[in-house]
């Protein structure tokens, strides 16, 4: 990085194209690869050819000013805008080899591969068991022995077992804030997915709950591929490995989340994480 | 760069850096005295240098308290985060510059007792001159973020290092000369490791500066004028 | 130092005071005028009908003028008719709402079936029986039970659909995602979620509408008219309560008389307590 092309201050005064710094990509597997997205909401473009890639088994997070589309490219993953007329996108969402955005896909499945946790904990007006069956039987028709291991199971990844083995048939709805988004995080683990979507999963919560799910997302990364949105930037450092920095619906910044949050390349990338944006 | 949506935070990382140039300022004005109590054989300047550490001293525990709660309080990043690091070990090496102008100084008292070989102690003063020039530049590289300044001063330790060998050599040579000057010579060759130290302490200073801008120090390998001083099978 | 806008012994305070005070008052006079009529009706009712509340009430038919006799064919015929006009309106009006709730929340088409929805909700109701008249009595040449069912349950319709449609969009849709996020296909998003989610609402509309068709007298009179025996076969007229309180308070016969002021407790008491119940069913699902 040569020193002519800084300002007084020695940062880079380089422009548009989305940095991405060098990653060490060597021993990953690319889980999810998006290329030249665009999306619209009716006429209006929210998302500028966005092009990255998401790793197997590992966290990406998506951090940026408000309105700058990091929610609109997480929903388009599991295609939660198709319940809404008038969005559309187009681009190449590869996963696993097959292009999610086609017309053609089986949505329904593709959900159940892709799963999402939502910023405002949403049991089923069910019991604590039923949420959790309830997703389970949807996909396969198991004996109740092993619904019940299911179900336990579910509930011990989501750091909530113990909290609720002893009241399993009590209202989904019953249990505090964060005891409710970890059911929602069983819900989810429940179907056996592959990608796990969080969509601000903590910003309902408070600080102690908020801790016990970012030691989940930390555990879950192992079986699982996760994408998390915050607009917490502390947040994003301490559990993704990998962050992206948007802006105005596009791309500025990609890269391992050590590098963003020390050497960012971008200046309104640095500009953000320390506080000078706006 | 545009500033912190939260201007204490400004007004805090202003405050680290004014402290920084006053600890800098003071450990220039060491460096200075005690070379000029040297030349004029002035134990009462001499004093007034080791007296005058104390505060540099303070200064450095000041940072220090003033990194700590910028870093709980603040959760710094990027540029911040690398500000805030760098401003601990600049404050170490003034803080170890002020202590070897505060070292060289009790020596220029005992020094007083006996007489020196007055080339030497020229060859001091223009070694300390040197040093004194760089740590001005490198204070002032800091002061306005110019990182090319840095790299200036950086490349100066070189000349340092071929000043100080030279300067070793001769002491040597005086001491094997005539034995009476082994005394005066030992404390004068101290003190010109002692700043030969504080140069190395200047450049250290100089990649902090560069550091603290780019995320790194220079790439090439520090140039040593001193190789030779290490080399086997040299006796003088 | 006290802030003398603040002190109580202001002047501007003492006049605010008398202010609210005068306020209040009228608002408790306008509290003890409404409630004043509804205890007096209630009252009025309790009075004259009691009396004439007895076990033969509920054993024995409509008496010929003169004779003592109960309300047993009016009230079977009035339960055999709302629940058949449940029967019919309430899918429809549940599955409407659904539509309009679910899936043409924007389109044209809902915006107009919602314009219809509530004129009908006003729609006086002998518009409703003159109409079914002309569409099933007049064309099956007599008065029935079926006829009477549908009038009813055309007024049924609209209050369900309403309600239908108010209770599934207060669902928050965040829930409908959470449903669509384990890859739930979207009829079986409504019915096992929204649906279980509205069901309190949905169950208090369907109260709501049984409360409303049990005192319509206007419809009946042209579709299921009227009739002095027992009888339970829909293809003939039809007794109902409402419309035996009708033919009997207007007549001079002293116990016909007493028994239409008993149907009309019977209908009363029944209303308030369909009222009372949806009021529970929401009141026990706010609470959880």
């Amino acid at each position: 990085m040569s020193i002519a092309s800084t300002n007084g201050h020695g940062l880079s005064t380089a422009v548009p194209v989305a940095t991405h710094a060098k990653v060490d990509t060597a021993g990953l597997a690319e889980k999810v690869s998006i290329k030249n997205l665009e999306f619209f909401y009716g006429d209006s473009r929210a998302l500028k050819g966005i092009s990255l890639s998401l790793y197997a088994n590992k966290t990406t997070a998506f951090i940026g000013p408000s309105g700058c589309g990091k929610s609109t490219l997480l929903r388009i993953l599991n295609r939660m805008y198709d319940l809404y007329p008038g969005q559309r996108a187009t681009g190449d969402v590869i996963f696993d080899g097959d292009n999610l955005l086609r017309a053609d896909q089986d949505i329904n499945l593709l959900r159940a591969r892709i799963g999402m946790v939502f910023q405002k904990p949403t049991p089923f007006p069910m019991s604590i068991y039923e949420n959790i069956a309830f997703g389970v039987r949807l996909y396969e028709s198991l004996p109740k022995a092993e619904l019940d291991a299911r179900v336990e199971s579910a509930l011990r990844r989501a750091a909530l077992w113990d909290e609720v083995k002893d009241k399993l048939n009590a209202n989904g709805q019953s249990l505090s804030g964060g005891q409710q988004q970890r059911l929602c995080i069983a819900r989810t683990v429940a179907v056996k997915p592959e990608v796990i979507l969080f969509d601000e999963p903590c910003s309902a919560l408070d600080p102690i709950s908020t801790a016990k799910i970012e030691e989940l997302i930390d555990e879950l990364k192992q079986d699982y591929t996760i994408v998390i949105v915050t607009h917490n930037m502390q947040q994003a450092a301490r559990v993704s490995d990998f962050t992206a920095f948007m802006y105005l619906g596009e791309l500025i910044e990609f890269g391992a989340t050590e590098t963003l949050f020390t050497t960012p390349k971008d200046s309104r990338t640095q500009a953000y994480i320390t506080g000078r944006f706006g | 760069m545009a500033e912190h949506t939260l201007k204490r935070f400004d007004e805090e990382l202003e405050r680290l850096s004014s402290t920084i140039s006053e600890m800098g300022g003071l450990a220039e004005t060491a460096l200075t005295q005690c070379l000029v109590a040297l030349r004029q054989s002035d134990s009462e300047v001499a004093e007034q240098v080791i007296a005058a550490d104390a505060r540099v001293d303070a200064l450095d525990i000041a940072v220090q308290e003033q990194t700590v709660k910028l870093l709980a309080l603040r959760q710094p990043m990027a540029v911040d985060l690398r500000v805030i690091l760098s401003s601990i070990k600049i404050a170490a090496a003034l803080e170890r510059i002020a202590d070897y102008a505060k070292n060289t100084a009790k020596r220029t008292i005992v020094l007083n007792n006996v007489t020196a070989p007055p080339a030497a102690v020229t060859g001091i003063d223009r070694l300390g001159r040197l040093v004194r020039t760089a740590l001005k530049d490198v204070l002032d590289a800091f002061a306005q973020g110019d990182v090319a300044k840095a790299h200036d001063v950086w490349t100066r330790d070189e000349e340092i290092d071929q000043v100080y060998t030279g300067l070793f050599r001769e002491l040597l040579t005086y001491m094997m000369e005539d034995p009476r000057t082994i005394t005066s010579c030992t404390h004068l060759l101290f003190m010109a490791k002692n700043i030969e130290r504080a140069g190395d302490h200047v450049t250290n200073i100089a990649e902090l500066v560069s550091f603290r801008t780019t995320g790194h120090g220079f790439d090439e390998t520090r140039p040593k004028g001193s190789a030779s001083l290490y080399a086997a099978g040299n006796a003088s | 130092m006290a802030n003398a806008s603040l002190a109580t012994t202001s002047p501007r305070y003492a006049r605010r005071r008398r202010r609210n005070a005068v306020y209040k008052t009228l608002a408790w006079i306008a509290t003890g005028f409404g409630l004043g009529w509804l205890v007096l009706i209630l009252g009025i009712l309790l009075f004259h009908g009691v009396g004439g509340l007895s076990l033969a009430v509920f054993t024995e038919n409509t008496p010929p003028p003169g004779a003592a006799g109960g309300l047993l064919n009016a009230i079977t015929g009035s339960l055999i008719i709302t629940v058949l006009a449940v029967a019919i309106g309430t899918p429809i009006g549940i599955l409407a709402g659904t539509y309009l709730a679910e899936y043409g929340r924007h389109d044209k088409l809902s915006s107009v079936v919602r314009f219809i929805n509530d004129i009908l909700l006003s729609a006086p109701s002998i518009v409703v029986g003159l109409f079914i008249y002309e569409i099933m009595v007049a064309p099956m040449g007599h008065f029935s039970g079926w006829a009477g069912a549908v009038a009813l349950a055309v007024i049924v319709i609209p209050v369900v659909v309403r309600t239908t449609e108010d209770m599934l969009t207060l669902v928050p849709d965040t829930l409908r995602e959470a449903a669509a996020s384990i890859g739930l296909p979207r009829a079986l998003m409504i019915m096992r979620i929204a649906y279980r989610a509205a069901s309190a609402g949905i169950v208090t509309g369907i109260l709501l509408a049984i409360a409303r068709i049990s005192g319509e007298t206007a419809p009946l009179l042209f579709t299921a008219l009227n009739n002095q025996f027992f009888s339970v076969n829909m293809n003939q007229p039809m007794p109902s309560l409402p419309v035996v309180i009708f033919q009997f308070a207007l007549s001079p016969y002293e116990e016909w008389q007493k028994l239409a002021w008993t149907g009309a407790l019977l209908i009363t008491v029944t209303v308030l307590a369909l009222s009372v119940i949806a009021r529970s069913l929401t009141s026990a699902r706010k609470s959880s």
